[in-house]
Parts: structure tokens; sequence; C-alpha cells
């Protein structure tokens, strides 16, 4: 056994932040987050209930296929938002069609939900908050000078400071789980592991809706897997953000960097396709759970297997850069 | 000396763009001794150390620690070496306690009886578990020291120690060092900016101005070495240095003051001097050897640079 060993060097790390009380921070702030959300729900439901006098699925759903039918009728929508209308219509008429409830109520589809509008921004912002300084405030401090004059070599402190990454994350996804089942159940009630979920729509090359792909999934799987996704997207955004802890001493001038990273990356998504080499950016690969969900992609020609090689590439570039740079470099 | 250095520079050079910053500079130190290494603000010191510490590379040159390369054997280099670089740099936000337990895992057989020993030898004990943000600039040095004795090395290094210490605890950091230094027998590297601090702490020292080695020697051989001066207070000082000039006990004498002449003489012949004065009707109300300082000596090897 090496001495020391790589477990102690990530205790340290995890003392150093636990100490700092971030964790507790970030679950705090989902705590607020989930409760705002669940009571908006619940005034939906409610107003749903006061309007229809009824709280059948598939009313609703049979609403949205005609609204989309309207919007699809009406002169003078852009191609792009065309194809995404028919894209949703066509789900949403095979949900129907299979007698399916894509909005199973309860606190699992809540999870659900809150993953896939969480995992581009939310989430990412979370591990930030968490890990933004892990590099820089030992520049900051002045630590750095004591940490490095140890009998460790460089690399192997910056593992573990990448390690200490990864197991934020996984806590991370731990939380907003819990988090998310635990109150929004107290509205929506806690069952719906078992219900069934559609996945597997796809667009063909030509951007036409089709079936043979499809398949359903109990709620506790797609659930996991999107769990992973969120997970995957969230450690990318963890290892970005110890490169530029690494490049950047100053802990305000990384956070905002970092922010600008994701804010570009939402920004970029919504303005649309045209400017298609723009899927190799690291930041429009973040909306992992879109391919589970089977919408369109923001851009042709992405697919699942494409954005995780997108952000398997980064990934490495980015720990290649902060390991070169931290192993390198002279410490004043 | 047959005893092998624990410390060893050789021709090291740091350049940084196209500016020189340390320039071929090379010293041992032996074990048992205390190390001085003096200079003014912005001489080099601390990146000297820094290098010793392996967070800077140097340009050329090499540094040995305990016969280890400090950049092709890092770890074994560092398992010696306990040091302080600057300010003692800690985890503010964690206890005392939790900082030595941090290092203590990145040394090999550091266990929490050493930890214990270590906090009992600094004598720390009453606020171990505080925050050490909560503690005294004192503490901090103290608690930085008991870090870098934890996994027992053989050099100690202290970067500017004294800073921010009240008289009282110079003092006591000083006889701290010479009993660490004469019950373990390690190595201790001392930098300062300070005269009187390193004369009564060092056994040799270094001095350093503008990145290059000036004088490498123990204090007492640089201390007093050169013939002393002699200072004369004598109520007409024209008349009396006309005198002094013309012996040929005295090697050089100049005014200093209205009433002071300091001379360079052999000081057996003070007496015959006196003599030579009183004769010529000259007051003469003090006369006073002056032992040449480091300082004198500073100033005489570096023109005058910048010292407290």
């Amino acid at each position: 056994m090496s001495n020391p060993n790589m477990l102690g060097l990530i205790r340290n790390e995890v003392m150093k932040i636990a100490s700092k009380k971030r964790l507790p921070i970030v679950i705090l702030i989902l705590v607020i987050l989930v409760s705002m959300f669940t009571y908006a729900q619940y005034r939906e439901i409610q107003e749903k209930i006061e309007k229809q006098g009824t709280l059948d699925w598939r009313v609703e759903l049979q609403q949205e296929i005609v609204d989309r039918q309207n919007r699809l009728a009406s002169s003078g929508i852009q191609n792009d938002f065309r194809q995404f209308l028919e894209f949703d219509l066509k789900q949403k008429q095979y949900y129907l069609d299979n007698d399916i409830n894509p909005n199973y109520p309860g606190a699992p589809t809540f999870i659900r939900i809150f993953f896939s509008q969480g995992i581009t921004l939310v989430l990412p912002l979370f591990i930030i908050i968490i890990m933004a300084d892990i590099v820089s405030g030992e520049y900051n401090d002045g630590t750095i000078k004591t940490l490095l004059s140890r009998p460790v070599r460089r690399w192997r402190i910056l593992m573990a400071k990448w390690l200490t990454v990864l197991l934020y994350t996984s806590m991370l996804m731990a939380a907003t789980v819990i988090v998310c089942y635990g109150i929004s159940g107290i509205v929506l009630g806690y069952d719906g592991w078992t219900a069934p979920i559609l996945t597997g729509f796809q667009a063909s090359a030509t951007g036409e809706f089709a079936t043979e792909y499809i398949h359903t999934l109990p709620m506790w799987k797609y659930l996991l897997m999107s769990a992973g996704l969120a997970w995957v997207v969230t450690a990318v955004v963890g290892t970005i953000s110890l490169m530029i802890s690494v490049l950047v001493k100053n802990t305000a001038t990384g956070i905002g960097s970092m922010m600008a990273v994701l804010i570009a990356g939402t920004l970029l998504s919504s303005l649309g396709s045209s400017w298609t080499s723009s899927k190799y950016l690291v930041n429009l690969n973040f909306d992992l759970i879109n391919y589970l969900e089977g919408q369109a992609p923001p851009i042709e020609g992405m697919s699942l297997p494409f954005s995780l090689t997108v952000l398997g590439v980064w990934t490495a570039g980015c720990l290649a850069v902060a390991f070169w740079n931290f192993t390198q470099k002279d410490m004043y | 000396m047959s005893v092998k250095p624990t410390v060893q520079l050789e021709n090291v050079t740091k350049i940084i763009g196209k500016k020189t910053i340390i320039n071929n500079i090379s010293f041992d130190i032996y074990p048992g001794e205390v190390f001085g290494f003096l200079g003014p603000n912005g001489a080099g010191k601390t990146t000297t150390i820094r290098m010793l510490v392996g967070l800077i590379k140097p340009t050329s040159g090499k540094i040995h620690i305990c016969g280890f390369d400090v950049r092709k054997h890092f770890v074994q280099a560092m398992q010696r070496l306990g040091s302080i670089v600057e300010n003692p740099e800690l985890y503010k936000y964690l206890s005392g306690r939790e900082n030595l337990q941090m290092f203590a895992r990145m040394l090999p057989g550091v266990d929490d009886e050493r930890i214990q020993e270590v906090i009992d030898l600094v004598d720390l004990t009453a606020r171990i578990d505080d925050h050490v943000r909560t503690y005294s600039l004192g503490m901090r040095q103290r608690l930085g020291i008991a870090q870098a004795l934890l996994g027992r090395p053989d050099v100690l290094i202290l970067d500017e120690p004294t800073n921010g210490l009240d008289p009282m605890g110079i003092k006591d950091l000083r006889l701290f060092i010479r009993k660490l230094v004469d019950e373990t027998g390690l190595s201790v590297l001392v930098s300062s900016h300070i005269l009187s601090e390193i004369e009564l702490l060092a056994d040799r020292v270094a001095i350093m101005s503008h990145g290059k080695i000036v004088k490498v020697g123990s204090v007492s051989d640089l201390v007093g070495a050169q013939s002393a001066g002699v200072d004369w207070r004598v109520r007409d000082s024209f008349r009396a240095l006309s005198i002094l000039q013309e012996s040929p006990h005295v090697q050089a004498a100049e005014l200093y003051d209205d009433h002071t002449i300091h001379t360079l003489m052999d000081e057996s012949k003070t007496s015959i001097l006196n003599e030579a004065l009183m004769k010529a009707g000259i007051e003469v109300w003090t006369i006073e050897r002056k032992v040449q300082t480091l300082e004198d000596l500073f100033i005489s090897l570096t023109g005058g640079d910048h010292i407290v």
C-alpha cells in the first residue's frame, strides 16, 4: 500500500468541504425550490379540477393534442418549431393510443420532471456551488503552499480532488431524489414507482416520427437512467469547474466563467440549429434526458451516443489541461 | 566536515521571464545547526525557500534534502523536511487538531499519539480543538511549527518565523528552536530581514542580496572579525580628530557628529591615545568600544540595501 493512500487524501478533501457546509446549503436551496414547485403543482391540480371538474389525464392529453393541431394549422410558424410540434403531437397521440398516462401523478413523476428540467442548469449549478473553490480556494487562503510541500506528488492531490468532485456529484443526485420524493409526495402521493413510461421515440434521418424503438419502462428504471444521465452531466460540469479552479486563482472569476458556460449553453440550444457545428460544444450536449424523452434534438445529427462522446472528449481534455498545469506550475 | 549535509544547494538559478531572480547560489546546511538566511525584502529568500520545498522549479542547479533530489525524489525529500513558507497557511475553518490530522494523513507513520506529542511540544493543548480562525498570530505560528514537526523531519525550514510576534514571543521562539536543535539534532533554516534576530538565533549565516549570496560564515566569525572600532565623545571634536588622525595606532578616524568620532584602531592603545588627548587639553567624555554588528557587515557588503 502506498502511503499516504488515496482514501486518506479524499478524506482530507471531504473534511475541508464538509466544514464549509456547502452540501447542507445546497440541500436547503433544493428544499426551498422543491417546496415551491410542489405548491405550484398543487395549485395547478386544483385549478384543473375546478375547470374540468375531473382529473382525467385522457381528457387533458386530448386537449393538448388539439392545441398542437391548432398551432400547426396556423400559418407563419417557423420550420424548426413546426417539426418540434409535429413530433410532440405524435408522441402524445402515441401515449393516448396505448392508454399510458405520460404524467402519472405521484412523487416519482415529480422526480422525473425535476431531473428533466434541472439537468442543464440547476444540478450543474449546485455542483459549482460545492466545488468551484476546491483548488482556487487553496490559492486564495495560501494553503496551497502547505498542501504542496507534503511528501505527496501533486497529481495525486489533484486526483483526490477530482474523485471528491465525483463523490459529491453522487451525493447530490441522492439528495435530489430524496428531497424531491419526500416533499412532493406530501401533495402528490408516494406511489408510482412501477407506472409504465414510454421511451425510445426517435426521429428518423428525415425527421419523421419513428415507432420501431418505442418501448415501455417501469418508472423506477426510467428514473435510474435519468439520474445516471444527470450524474454524467453534473460530473462533466464539476470536472470543467475543477479545471477552471486550477487555472483561475480567483474563485469569483471561476464561478463567473462556469456560469457563462452554462447559460451560453441554454441560450445557444434555444437559438436553433443554423450553426450546426455548435453541436461539438460541450454545453450544447448537457440535455441528455431529452434523448430519453424522445424530443427532437436541438441540432440534427445529435444522439445520445454522440453527446456522450462529446462530453467524454471534453472531460478528458479538461482533465489533461488541469493535471498538466497543476503539476508543472510554479506556486508563488 | 565529515558529516553529510542535510540541505545542499548547488549553483541554483531561477529565471522568470528575462529576470534573474536567483543567481547561481550554493550553500550547505549541516545537522544540528541553525542556519540564518538574511537579506532585505526582495533579495530572493522566499523564492529560494520555495525551491527548497518544491513549490518552484529552479531554472538550473540542484537541490538535495538528505541526499534526495527535490525534483527527482520529491516524496523522499519532503518526508525529511518540515516547513512554514511565509505565514503559516493553515485551514482557518478547521480546528487546530483537524489541521494536524489532515497533514498527518499525508505523512507516513504519524499516528494520534505523535499528533498529541507535537501539540504538547508547542504548548497548544488548551486551544487545539478551537477553529484556527480564532487563534492569535502567535498561536498560528506555533500550530505551523507543530505541523512542520509532525513527520519528525531532519530539516526544519522557517520563513520569517518572527513576523507578527511580540518581543516575548520572539524570545520564546528562539529558546524553542535552540532546545529543539539541541535535543533532536535537526537542521533549521531560518530566514529573516531582521538582523538582531538572526544574530541571536543562528550558528551560521548566509547573506543574500539581489538574488546572490554575498557571504556565508559563522556568526562569531562574521561579527568582530574585522578590527574593532572605538567611538570617542569629546568636547572639541575638531582638534581631537586631528590628533587621532595623526596617531600611528589609528587606521581611520572620522567625524560622526559634533562631538563623536568613529575610529578604527588597535584597542590596546586606547589609554595612550586618551593621554595624548588629555595633554592637549581636550575634554574626553566617553570612550566606547564598538563591536561590528551583522548590520555593519551587511551594509558594507550590500552597499546599504534597505534593511531594518
